[in-house]
């Protein structure tokens, strides 16, 4: 039996015990977890280093404190979460108990990224170990250090046969994702989110998939510009260009194209310097083959700003793009790397006509002070989130679903969401076998009689909203009318003596 | 139907489906065609499956009216943007979900019930503001014809299409890129829907069969219990996928309940079932062979077991000393057949529960809420219903839905329209207030980290307070 096949029927023994049903052992489980971030914070932080070139303010900036923030929400709301969710009563079920009970999917699949390799492993875990299943982590093999680095800590921490980690590359993955799962959660690209949900067919498995694309950034010709290029400049150039929902290229009119590359000239140095090669918060590629595959994206480029690069180092610098014609290669796959294009536009709606000729992006990117163009924006685009006035931000809302649309991805997560998203809502009908008088009109032989009162019985809602204020009023006013025959009888009683 | 995707693909462009009053008139059109050609459904049913009025006005036609007066209803509030709990450092901004189309939808609908299985999804769809491309089944042809003649007449023509077409045009149909399909049937059909959708990520809904359960307990009124499960077995003669499947109980109780599942069925349908008015027939030939095939090679007939192929009836069935590895307890029925296989404890249906397949639906019968809670807890399925069946599935307030093999996603009231939108996260940050933002931009330092984490332990413990905010 592979390694793979046996972490996963240790993972399903492990479930099938029911011993991650009790809200006890789940927080238990979460905490560990708090703990595994507070106290190996070091290696973390080492281990990111080595994969990404990461500095320790930027591990618990990008990576720990959203972790920590989820868990608490988790620990907090746990009870509430898995509490039944009652559904309100029709006269039909006018004396039963009718709700919605969360339960635990099963075993879940987790793949990781490399981008975020510690987050994005950790994120999901945290939904998967509160909805009460079992999970089986697969961090990914390019993000190295990391990856070895969950092998190793998490058994420590949380019960390692219920949450196994595998590591390992295509060979491991692809006999992973032969095994039977009960949700399937993937972060990572599009090519391989199709592999991965043509995978889950055998067993008819739900899958998630956060995927990426091209996430547009329009900027409004009446702007503060230095804000908003500060902002776009932090969206993208942080970590190296390497987030899913970075704005990927920029719409503006041509007239204020020379101006969003000064103000992005001026942030960069802010925040790297002269040389960001030199700065200690500037990152790296995380291999000489994406390197190469981002340098390739700018030949035949106009390069506004940046350009250089060092293969060695796996370094590009910040770097942007003049006048890019929207149908070259640059603006073709999602960059995934330190390069910005700026496209010009004519007007806010050849914008939206432009981002509606793509496909629907993980993230909109809108920068204006004018509402009713932000509100366009909003109604005619679609995306998996838009933010204005800002990049990235979302993503730290918990109480936000973040996830994809159409090529961008299926399903959300964060918070509330990726409870729901591992667990199965299951409808509960509990009905008494008393007054089977009223099931009566149901069976046959049936007669238009019958078919009238049962057709009342469906259609009846209990409480609508009418019936109610109907119902509100008639005993308030029968409780005036109550009061005042009180006061009549004393009044009368008083001038009787 | 490459062209009427494309149409449907200009009039989703065109946003009039974005309009509350645009869709609003359309689930009103569709109430009125239901209403204003009722006779022509009950025929169509009739032909179709010798549905008697009575079921299809109460399981088809209802069903469908009050999904669509429900999302009538709500619509409005539905489609307004939901405000959520903001962060600390959101606190100043607007955070909130929309729901939005997903654009055009592709909904596959079975035979069965052919009437709701394919109205029901398409009421949810077009709340949500989507074009929707219908797929009624070619096995209930005079409904599928039936719809393919109505809803043009009541329904916007550019948004809204009928096809028509059998397990060829359906593999046709899949090479082209929809925003969701939503798919009623078979596991078989639906893993290659699912294939196909992976093809190109598109999201699925499956609401697949599969066997569902049904525990009669010792404590337990048997006659009342007979009479619930013998009226959602044999209803629709039998062709449900909420139906309890099979019976699980123990020896003593088998004897009770095959006494009271007789004089039900005397009583329901008289002592020559084929010919009261109330019951139906098999939908065609291939489905006859395959439920007479699985009766002859299972069990001991109890009740029932006459046969005619010419009518493609089959009476109300029900089959005593089944094994586990008998036909009927191996595949669907799908026909008037309800095997009862004897089990000696609750906890030994709950194993043999737990070795097959996740079920779409489970019933337990029993008056003692200690043995409901425990066969739910120990169990998984799309729904649970106890001391009764099919209702559940029936309910515009709960969600209906497989999970493992019977299924993945959920539709019926405002599940319908979550489903069929895609809910798009919103903030709207203000660009003044630069002083706050200040603290994570680069070059790093300590005192920002420090202030950072305070900031995000604040927001943690003053949870309500940026809530009020």
């Amino acid at each position: 039996m592979s390694m793979e096949k046996q972490a996963v029927e240790r993972a399903r023994t492990a479930f099938l015990t029911g011993r991650a049903r009790p809200l006890e052992f789940r927080a238990r489980q979460l905490k560990a977890l708090q703990r595994m971030i507070t106290e190996q914070e070091h290696d973390i932080a080492a281990a990111l280093k080595r994969d990404l070139n990461r500095n320790e303010f930027q591990t618990p900036l990008f990576e720990l404190v959203s972790l920590e923030s989820e868990i608490q929400l988790a620990l907090e709301k746990l009870p509430e979460w898995t509490a039944p969710r009652p559904a309100e009563k029709t006269l039909l079920t006018i004396s039963d108990e009718v709700y919605i009970q969360p339960e635990p999917l099963g075993v879940v699949l987790i793949i990781g990224a490399w981008n975020y390799p510690f987050a994005l492993v950790i994120q999901p875990l945290i939904g998967a170990i509160a909805a009460g299943n079992a999970a089986v982590i697969k961090p990914s093999e390019v993000s190295e250090h990391t990856a070895r680095l969950l092998e190793d800590l998490l058994p420590q921490y949380i019960d390692r046969d219920m949450y196994p980690v595998v590591n390992g590359g295509v060979p491991e993955t692809q006999e992973l994702l032969q095994q039977r799962f009960d949700h399937v959660f993937y972060t990572g690209n599009g090519a391989v989110g199709k592999l991965v949900m043509g995978a889950a067919v055998h067993h008819l498995t739900p899958v998630t998939l956060e995927l990426g694309g091209k996430s547009p950034c329009y900027i409004d010709k009446d702007c503060d510009l230095s804000v908003v290029c500060r902002r776009i400049t932090w969206g993208k150039f942080v970590n190296c260009g390497q987030t899913c929902i970075a704005p990927d290229y920029v719409l503006c009119e041509q007239s204020i194209q020379g101006r969003v590359v000064e103000g992005i000239r001026h942030t960069l140095l802010e925040f790297y310097g002269d040389d960001p090669k030199t700065s200690p918060d500037y990152g790296r590629m995380i291999n000489k083959r994406h390197f190469k595959r981002v340098m390739d994206l700018l030949e035949g480029e106009t390069v506004a700003l940046g350009g250089e690069s060092d293969e060695a180092d796996c370094y590009i610098a910040p770097t942007v793009l003049l006048d890019v014609p929207p149908h070259s290669r640059v603006m073709q796959e999602e960059i995934f790397g330190p390069v910005l294009p700026l496209v010009s536009v004519g007007s806010v709606d050849e914008a939206i006509r432009f981002i509606n000729q793509r496909e629907k992006p993980l993230a909109l990117y809108v920068f204006s002070y004018d509402k009713k163009l932000i509100k366009r924006m909003i109604s005619e685009t679609s995306s998996g989130g838009v933010i204005a006035n800002d990049t990235l931000l979302h993503y730290s809302v918990g109480s936000l679903p973040f996830g994809g649309v159409g090529k961008s991805g299926i399903g959300s997560y964060h918070g509330k969401h990726s409870f729901e998203r591992m667990s199965h809502q299951r409808a509960c009908l509990i009905r008494s076998l008393s007054r089977e008088g009223m099931n009566k009109v149901r069976y046959p032989p049936q007669e238009a009689s019958k078919l009238r009162v049962a057709k009342y019985f469906m259609q009846k809602r209990l409480w609508t909203g009418g019936l109610c204020w109907v119902t509100l009023a008639v005993l308030a006013a029968l409780l005036v009318l109550a009061l005042l025959i009180t006061l009549l009888a004393l009044i009368l009683k008083g001038s009787e003596q | 139907c490459t062209e009427l995707l494309s149409k449907s693909r200009e009039a989703l462009t065109s946003g009039r489906t974005l309009r509350e009053e645009f869709r609003l008139s359309q689930l009103e059109a569709l109430l009125r065609m239901l209403v204003e050609n009722e006779d022509e459904f009950v025929d169509a049913l009739h032909k179709d499956l010798h549905k008697p009025r009575f079921e299809t006005v109460l399981s088809e036609l209802i069903l469908v009216k009050n999904e669509a007066l429900f999302a009538i209803n709500n619509l409005k509030k539905w489609m307004e943007p939901e405000h959520v709990a903001r962060s600390l450092v959101t606190s100043l901004d607007e955070c909130f979900v929309v729901s939005e189309p997903l654009g055009v939808v592709l909904i596959i609908g079975s035979w069965s019930s052919p009437v709701q299985l394919n109205l029901v999804p398409l009421v949810g769809a077009v709340a949500a503001g989507n074009c929707v491309i219908l797929k009624p089944s070619e096995i209930s042809s005079h409904t599928a014809e039936l719809l393919q003649r109505l809803i043009p007449s009541y329904l916007d023509t550019e948004c809204y299409h009928v096809i028509s077409g059998g397990p060829s045009d359906l593999t046709d149909l899949l090479e082209l890129k929809f925003d969701h399909i939503f798919y009623t049937g078979s596991r078989a059909t639906g893993q290659q829907v699912m294939q196909a959708a992976a093809r190109s990520l598109t999201p699925v809904t499956l609401v697949l069969g599969g066997r569902n359960p049904c525990y009669v307990d010792r404590e337990c009124d048997v006659a009342i219990a007979a009479q619930r499960i013998a009226w959602a077995r044999f209803h629709n003669a039998g062709q449900s996928d909420v139906a309890p499947d099979f019976v699980l109980c123990h020896t003593e109780v088998q004897a009770r309940l095959v006494l009271a599942l007789r004089s039900c069925l005397l009583q329901f349908y008289g002592p020559e079932p084929r010919h009261s008015t109330s019951f139906g027939r098999l939908v065609n030939a291939e489905l006859f062979t395959h439920v007479r095939d699985l009766l002859l090679a299972s069990g001991k007939v109890a009740i029932g077991g006459q046969m005619d192929e010419a009518e493609k009836y089959i009476a109300p069935t029900v089959l005593t000393e089944v094994l586990e590895t008998d036909p009927a307890m191996q595949q669907e029925i799908r026909g008037p057949v309800l095997p009862i296989m004897t089990v000696s404890s609750a906890d030994e249906a709950i194993n043999y529960i737990r070795r097959k397949e996740k079920p779409l639906c489970l019933y337990v019968f029993s008056s003692d809420r200690k043995v409901i809670s425990h066969m739910m807890t120990c169990t998984s399925s799309g729904s649970f219903c106890s001391n009764d069946s099919v209702l559940q599935s029936m309910m515009v307030l709960l969600p209906f839905g497989g999970v493992g093999a019977s299924g993945m996603g959920s539709y019926h009231g405002r599940c319908s329209f979550n489903t069929f939108s895609h809910k798009k996260s919103c903030v709207l940050r203000n660009t003044r207030v630069e002083c706050v933002t200040y603290l994570r931009y680069p070059p790093y330092e300590d005192r920002s980290l420090s202030l950072m984490m305070w900031a995000n332990s604040l927001s943690r413990r003053s949870q309500a307070w940026c809530e009020i905010l």
